[in-house]
């Protein structure tokens, strides 16, 4: 029989298995057991979390590889890494290195202003961030199996999540009421191809699984997200910046899970000790916001 | 009509959902015990077995789950599903249900860019292959007493069946292809639920 990998089911299969679970940014291998401890679906391997490099500042790039091989060694859960946009260099590297999944990020410094990665290329699956319909549409157009929105990391402000998860998801619903005859005036309004809005009206969501992500900071936050549509959610700094991690962690999973349940949401949110401090998006610069990168 | 339950804890519920519901019958999201009252099978989809594990823990679904299987209760995993299923699970820092014996390895065939689709030759299913995607799939490394094997792929057994347990390591629920779906209903839920009819009458039918 033929054996087939790096197939388009392939790839965004694995994003279907992630659904209703808690993707966390790690730095370290002992992050990593750390989150999959609290029952992480997946961790995120990266150089800093996005509030340090807010914090910091300077080039943010893909980790160092032995960082990345330590925290592959070290859970048996999907480690996904962050390279730049546009970087395929940095694409083939963790390819190479055997990450599940890659995030062609925003938050590290962009390597192409003009071009992502062609991610039809890699045997490995994408995810890339997103602030509305089109931008989604243009990414998997690209290849991406797997979506998020944009928000704005490292604030731990939901704010930005929330516009972006309302924008795709009000998009969608306009589009549903749209005819055969106007799907091209529409396709050219949010400059997306005309095949993934006809696939996207048909199915009534993305063609492929869409998390958020960008200021989930507490319980309450995970939940939020997941009502307004996300399938799962990703949690940047609001893990490793929180007073307790351990106990934060396990709360957001367990409130991505049972999101719909007022009474479960009211006992884990309890005791948790202080989430991560958050930044008014108004401090924040237009030019140092992060969802500002790519196109 | 019979209602399946498909556990909901995190991983693709919703394709089971809508499989299920696809062949006419009623389903159910199962996040707490409560929500098993009144089903008539379970479905445990693919997610991350380490996640599903420590949620059955946290919400107290894995005694109401063992109490139900010794009764007869269908129950089918897929995937992360099947490593639930099993009673030997090395690495894995839960312990899983342990209703199948069967020893199942996780992540056997690699890392995510050696997930792979293939057909399978499946006789109890007809002639036609059945088209499956396996993804950071698990291996059935070695079965127990009674369990009958009804697929393999490379020499591995990857859908296993005892009585009204059913388990595949890969994952029908991604593809539009229901005959699976449909062999749970007839073979596994179908005679189970006879049975409870059944039971009365051979108990001396106290109501």
């Amino acid at each position: 029989m033929v054996v087939e990998t790096g197939t388009i089911t392939v790839k965004s299969g694995l994003a279907e298995m992630l659904k209703g679970g808690v993707i966390m940014d790690v730095v370290t291998p002992e992050h990593a057991q750390i989150a999959q401890e609290a029952g992480a679906c997946a961790v995120m391997a990266l150089e800093r979390v996005p509030a340090d490099i807010r914090k910091t500042g300077g080039v943010a790039r893909m980790s160092d590889p032995t960082l990345i091989r330590g925290i592959i060694e070290s859970v048996s859960i999907p480690v996904m890494a962050k390279c730049r946009i546009g970087h395929f260099v940095e694409a083939s590297i963790l390819q190479a290195l055997g990450v599940d999944y890659i995030d062609e990020s925003e938050v590290l410094t962009p390597a192409d202003e003009k071009h992502h990665i062609n991610k039809w290329d890699y045997t490995v699956p994408f995810v890339c961030g997103a602030r509305d319909l089109g931008e989604a549409l243009r990414r998997t157009a690209e290849g991406a199996a797997m979506i998020r929105t944009k928000g704005e990391a490292g604030t731990g402000n939901i704010v930005e999540a929330v516009r972006h998860m309302r924008a795709v998801q009000g998009t969608i619903r306009r589009l549903r009421a749209l005819g055969d005859d106007e799907l091209g005036a529409f396709a050219k309004e949010q400059a997306a191809p005309v095949a993934l809005l006809r696939e996207t009206r048909d199915l009534g969501r993305l063609p492929v699984v869409n998390f958020a992500a960008g200021g989930v900071a507490t319980p309450a936050d995970a939940a939020l997200m997941m009502r307004l549509g996300a399938d799962g959610v990703f949690v940047g700094s609001g893990i490793f910046k929180s007073q307790e991690p351990a106990r934060m962690a396990q709360a957001i999973v367990q409130a991505t899970t049972h999101f719909n349940d007022d009474a479960i949401l009211a006992e884990i949110s309890a005791g948790l000790g202080s989430a991560m401090p958050g930044i008014e998006l108004s401090e924040i610069p237009e030019l140092e916001r992060l969802a500002q990168r790519g196109w | 009509m019979p209602t399946i339950g498909v556990l909901a804890l995190q991983g693709d519920f919703r394709e089971h959902c809508q499989r299920l519901r696809s062949i006419g019958v009623a389903t159910r999201e199962v996040r707490l015990p409560v929500h098993l009252d009144g089903l008539d099978g379970l479905v445990l989809p693919g997610g991350e077995s380490t996640t599903i594990a420590r949620l059955l823990q946290r919400f107290g679904l894995q005694e109401p789950l063992r109490e139900r299987a010794r009764a007869g209760f269908p129950l089918w995993g897929t995937c992360a599903g099947a490593i639930l299923l099993g009673d030997a699970v090395p690495g894995l820092d839960r312990a899983p249900l342990g209703l199948l014996p069967i020893m199942v390895e996780r992540n056997a065939y690699g890392r995510q860019i050696d997930s792979f689709e293939t057909d399978l030759d499946v006789p109890a299913l007809g002639a036609k292959p059945f088209h499956a995607v396996f993804i950071r799939a698990p291996r059935i490394a070695s079965v127990g007493s009674g369990v009958e094997v009804l697929a393999r792929h490379e020499g591995d057994p990857v859908i296993v069946r005892r009585g009204p347990l059913l388990a595949t390591t890969f994952h029908p629920e991604l593809t539009s292809d229901v005959r699976l779906h449909d062999y749970f209903m007839t073979e596994c839920v179908g005679p189970a639920e006879s049975a409870a009819k059944a039971l009365p009458t051979l108990a001396g039918g106290s109501h």
